[in-house]
Order: C-alpha cells, then structure tokens, then sequence
C-alpha cells in the first residue's frame, strides 16, 4: 500500500516530492501570470560593477541567510526530534558580536573582518552548545530548552551593543552583503554553495549522517550500539551554532548595520517551516538537507510572488498560512492513505475481472 | 515491611511536586520582594495591577496548560487574541451590539480551535506546523483589517472599559493622605472564573482525566477506551475558545486595537504554563501552577524594574534566567524521581 502511494505521488522522488511539486506549481503559477518574472538581466549598479538583477535572482539572493539556517535545522531535528526556535536571536547576538569586533579599531580591514567572523562564529557555538548541554544532558524538550534564548537572546544583543544600533560601512562587507567586483552573482549565493558542500563533504567523508539518523531513530538503540548520543545531539546543535553566525555575518552586512529587533526577524519559523516543507519528519529521524534548501527557496519564492502581486508585506503572512496549509494537508499521511485506498479500488476492479477469469480456467 | 508501606503517606505525584515548588518559590520571591523593595510591594494593589494587566494571559495559558497536558501545542493563541481584539474593535466601531461583538471574539477563537483540531487529530498533521500556520493566517488577517491602531469609540463600550470593582478594605494611604482603594477590572474576574472552570474540568471531570491520559501515554489510552482522536480534537477547541475569550478581556484592559497588540504573548502563555510544572511531553501539569506561572513571569518583571535595574535589556534577560533555572530545576527533580523508581 506504502509502495503504491508513493508510486502515484513520487514518481521515485520519495521525500522531496512536495517541495518539487510546490516549487513547480509556483512556476507555472508565475508564468501564467506574468511571464517577465522571470527575466534575468544584467544591469550595473552603484558601483559600476556588472550585476545580475531580476525577480529570480531576488528570490535566490533573499533566501540565503534562510537556506543556510534551515540547513543547520535539519541536523537538529534529526538528531533532536525537535527543533531550535531561538536561531533569530542567536543570529542577533552572533551579529552584534561581528559588529563590535568591526567597531572595536579605527578601520575595517580584512584581517578585522576575518577575526570578528571567528569571534561570531565562537559566540554562536557556545550558544548553540548551551542549548545542545540541556538538550542532549538534562533531556530537556529542543523546544523548551531554545524557548529560553528565544525570550532573552534580542535583548543579550541589545546589552552588546550597549542600547545603540551601530552601523558598520565598509567595501569588504559589502562584498559579503552584496556584490563581490566582477561577479555578477550575489555573493551570500555563493556562500550558501559553499555552506551545501561543506554538508555534502561532510556527509560524505563521515559518518555524521548515519548517527544522525540512528540517534533521531531511537536515540537508546543507537546507544547500545556504541554511538555517543549525547554528544551527536550537541554537536548538531554546535553545527547549528555555525550557521547562525554565517546568517548572522550576512544580515549584517547586507545592511551594514545591527538592529538586534529586526534582524532576521521571524526567521525561526520560516526555518522550521523549510525543515516541514522539505519532506523531513519534525519528530527526528531519517532527513535530507536537500528538500530543506529547496523548502528555504519555496518559502522566498512565495513571498517574492506576493510582492509581486501588490500584497503589502504585513498581509503576506496571511496568504503564506493559506498555502502552508494546503502543502501540509497534501503530505499528510491520512490524506495519502485515502488517496492511495481511492486508487487502489479503482486499479483492484480491473484486477478483480482477471482474477475471476483465472480461476474459471 | 508491607506494614510501614501502607502506613507512609502516598507521595507526591508529579504535577503535584512541581507545582509545589513553584508556589514555593513565588511566595519566597514576593516576600522577598516584600521586605527589600518595600514600596508598591508592601500594597495588595501591586498585586492587583499584575492581575489587570495579565487577565488575557492568564486565560490564554489555561487554553495552552490543556493542549500541552494532552501532549500537543498551541502557538497560535496570541496571534489568535490580536485578531479578535482588532476585529471586535472594527465590529463596535461600525456600529455594533456588545453581545454580538462577545459572539463574535468566541466565534473566530473556536473557528481557529475547530481548524486547528482537525488538522491535527484526524488529518495527523504535526501540531507545531498547523497551529504556525494558525498564527501566520491571524497575524496576517489583523493587519489586513486594518494596520493602523484603531481605538474603540463606542459608548456602551467605554463603561464596559471603565467598569472597577473597588475593594476599599484592600486599599492604602497615599502619600498626600487620601485613601486609596485597590481597584480589580471585569477582565480579571473572567480570568479567574476560566480558572476554576478549568480546574474542575482538569481535576474532576471524565474529559480533563482523558486529557492526561492521552498525554501520558496514547496507546495506554486508547486500550482505556479513551477516544483519543476526539479528545485531543476537544483540546484544541477548548484552547482557541479560551484565545477569543483573551481577546474580549484583552481589548477590555486596552481599549484599542493594534497590530502588535499581543506580540510574543504565545512564548509568555508557555513560559509560564512551564515554570507551572507542565511538561511539554504532555500528561504532566495543572493549572493552578500555571496560574502562579504567570505571577512569577510578571513579578519578576516588577522586581526588575523597582530594583533600578532600567536598562531595557535587564527584564528579558533575567526572565530568561528564571526560565532557564526553572527548566534545569524540573529536569533535575524529575530525572532523580525517576531515578529513585527504578531502585525500588
């Protein structure tokens, strides 16, 4: 029955069929509607320099600091079978720690830069491995346990910063936020390729995926069988930890300012919705960061063609509900059960005619 | 030896225990508060403005204490309570009846509960995503009603707004000698009768009972004859329900609507339903704890602020201190409880 239910709703593609289906549906959705979405051109900005521009592009520059988020979230829901609510305050606090290493010199020089990225990245880990400590030691619920920094994290970052929203300008963060000179691409695409290789690199020349999955399965199970469960946890979360800061470091630049409300505002559901989106089981287990990276650029890819349509961006929420919803209702099991039980009468009638001819023979 | 069994007293359960500990520690807070603050503290009024001000909270997490014993979770209360705060005010504004504007705040709360319960019970969706959803769509229906803070203009309305119940025997002296009364809003007299209706619901009825045993443990549940799909779907319910009774109370102590109104009141709602002593696994939890949840989350606010600590970033900071103490506390207790089991 299984089988078969996939067979008529994946056509192979197992888990990332829903995120394909969304990103297709939305595709032919903009090109009935209006076909120069898509156009890509290449125009020259402030600068002087060659850049690409477009809706497309857009989507995919937009979705990076989400992408790389929801890449790091996987892992935790895998391992964890819960998810980390408090990524936009972490990526606040990691980004006023960028910023005050940025503030503390006279300039900002790529040395600077370099070492307020480490000194991000390091704030980030220590909080990612405060929350993995009361997940994987104290057995503590993700949820709950990221619930505190969640509350308090915006205002650690305001305490950095000492109450301002200080700006940073500097062609070198512009480079990160922006525009590297002489490529057309937006450089936070490229990190986000770069962020997908590392996993890929990893996932291959370890075994990190394959704990992952057994811990998430049955963290006990995976215990007996000699693989550290507790660490696996905080691990994942440290890796989480990692890419906050990435999305951190990039908020920031794009802007070339800290804000610790709005930065990355609202983006711990948007990850978790990426997760869901992706085909990945929210309860742990088996996961592919794959479909988390194309829920990512499903959920920008809405969100652009609601602006696209004259819809404010305080309404898109609204609109963004109503097909998460249907996306849910389709992959929920229930559904494909009756589904698959509705394709199975119409397919067992015409089996049921040859049975019937066999046995009289 | 079976003899001095029977003879020691039945210990604690659970939710007993942790909710012990937590009216424990708020009256050690507040007496604390009492004897090195001073001031408003030494007032009953101090408590009676917490309570003005967290009626709808309170409400809210009575909703959410429910749906987190049956195991699930509800993050879409707050958003649920700005919208019908805004809609009502939109409503009465145009004209409207307060009797059809009260129909109309439990008419969108239930309708979120009813969505929300299906999807979740009979469709077998994960309820963190449904009820994500839940709040996208109301905070998104809020602002497209209206995105400017509207104030309520209607007259029937503003007695309704300016109604106090007055306890003079409560009051004190000010300063300049005149007798102040402590004054308590309608709004806390909602929340307080939500309360007792959900702890009897919770403590003696066959419902509240199947709410746990759900939560505890679904398929022990269902070999009870406990229809869990139906109760966990009557979670739900109960919850949205509870969102739009918040919403009335809510725009009952403002007056106005607004697109903000109510931010972050969902995380609050299970803060405080957590240091109450419910557990988000589900089957553990009361509502009397999670009443005192709430007064901890505020006082600790108010102590914040008349301690001179008024950098903006202290009151969230220590409240995530609280919350952080409160989580390892439980973990630790219930962990050696465990423990200890296993031994005997």
């Amino acid at each position: 029955m299984n089988n078969k239910s996939k067979n008529i709703f994946g056509n192979g593609l197992g888990q990332l069929t829903i995120p394909i289906i969304a990103i297709a549906i939305l595709v032919i959705f903009n090109l009935i509607r209006d076909p120069s979405f898509f156009s890509i051109e290449l125009t020259h900005n402030n600068e002087g320099n060659s850049v690409l521009a477009g809706n497309l592009i857009t989507i995919i520059n937009g979705a990076s600091e989400l992408a790389i988020l929801a890449m790091g979230m996987t892992l935790v829901t895998a391992a964890c079978g819960g998810q980390d609510i408090s990524v936009g305050a972490a990526a606040a606090i990691a980004g006023s720690a960028f910023v005050k290493i940025l503030k503390s010199g006279d300039s900002i020089s790529a040395g600077t830069v370099i070492i307020a990225l480490l000194f991000a990245c390091i704030v980030a880990m220590i909080f990612g491995a405060f929350n993995g400590t009361l997940v994987a030691v104290f057995k503590i619920q993700p949820m709950i346990a990221t619930l505190i920094l969640y509350t308090c994290g915006r205002s650690i970052a305001y305490w950095i910063n000492g109450g301002a929203t200080p700006t940073v300008t500097s062609p070198i963060l512009d480079a990160i936020g922006k525009f590297i000179p002489g490529i057309p691409v937006p450089t936070p695409v490229i990190i986000v390729i770069i962020v997908g290789v590392i996993f890929k690199l990893v996932f291959r020349l370890t075994s990190l995926e394959l704990f992952t999955q057994s811990v998430g399965i049955n963290g006990n199970a995976a215990r007996l069988n000699g693989i550290n469960s507790t660490f696996v946890k905080l691990l994942s979360f440290i890796i989480l930890g990692i890419c906050v800061a990435i999305a951190g470091c990039i908020g920031v630049s794009r802007l070339g300012l800290i804000n610790h409300e709005t930065l990355l505002i609202d983006i711990e559901m948007d990850t978790i919705l990426a997760v869901a989106i992706g085909g990945n089981n929210l309860g742990g287990g088996k996961f592919k960061v794959g479909g988390s990276i194309i829920g990512a650029y499903v959920i920008q890819m809405l969100t652009i063609t609601l602006y696209a349509m004259k819809v404010s961006s305080t309404d898109v929420k609204a609109y963004k509900a109503v097909v998460i919803i249907l996306l849910v209702v389709i992959g929920s099991p229930v559904v494909k059960e009756k589904f698959g039980k509705m394709m199975n009468k119409l397919r067992s009638r015409r089996a049921k005619v040859t049975v019937k001819g066999a046995e009289r023979s | 030896m079976i003899k001095n069994n029977s003879l020691k007293r039945e210990p604690l359960t659970d939710t007993q225990l942790l909710t012990t500990i937590t009216i424990i520690i708020f009256f050690t807070m507040y007496f604390t508060a009492m004897g090195t603050l001073g001031g408003g503290f030494l007032r009953f009024q101090q408590i009676f403005d917490i309570l003005n001000d967290n009626a709808s909270l309170i409400i809210v997490s009575c909703g959410l204490t429910i749906v987190m014993i049956g195991g699930g979770i509800d993050i879409s209360v707050g958003a649920v309570t700005s919208l019908v705060v805004m809609s009502c005010v939109m409503y009465l504004n145009s004209g409207g009846n307060i009797f059809v504007s009260i129909l109309l705040a439990l008419g969108i709360g239930l309708a979120f509960g009813l969505v929300h319960g299906f999807l979740i019970s009979y469709l077998e969706i994960q309820p963190f995503i449904v009820t994500l959803a839940g709040m996208f769509l109301a905070r998104g229906l809020t602002t497209i009603i209206s995105i400017d803070p509207q104030k309520v203009q209607h007259k029937g309305f503003k007695t309704l707004l300016d109604a106090e119940i007055k306890i003079p025997w409560l009051g004190y002296t000010a300063n300049n000698g005149n007798r102040v009364d402590a004054t308590m809003e309608l709004g806390v007299v909602i929340a307080i009768v939500v309360l007792i209706a959900v702890f009897i619901l919770l403590r003696y009825l066959r419902l509240g009972r199947a709410f746990y045993a759900i939560g505890g443990n679904q398929q022990s549940a269902l070999m009870l004859g406990i229809n869990v799909k139906r109760t966990r779907f009557i979670s739900y319910v109960i919850s949205g329900a509870l969102s739009g009774i918040s919403g009335f109370v809510f725009m009952m102590h403002t007056g106005a609507g607004n697109a903000t109104n109510a931010a972050g009141m969902e995380m609050n709602a299970i803060a405080a339903s957590i240091i109450g002593g419910t557990l988000l696994t589900g089957g553990v939890g009361n509502v009397a704890g999670t009443f005192f949840g709430v007064m901890i989350l505020t006082t600790i606010k108010k102590i914040v602020v008349s301690s001179g600590l008024n950098q903006p970033w202290w009151q969230n900071i220590t409240m995530g201190g609280m919350l952080c103490f409160f989580i390892i506390l439980q973990s630790v207790v219930l962990s050696r409880r465990n423990g200890k089991k296993k031994a005997v």
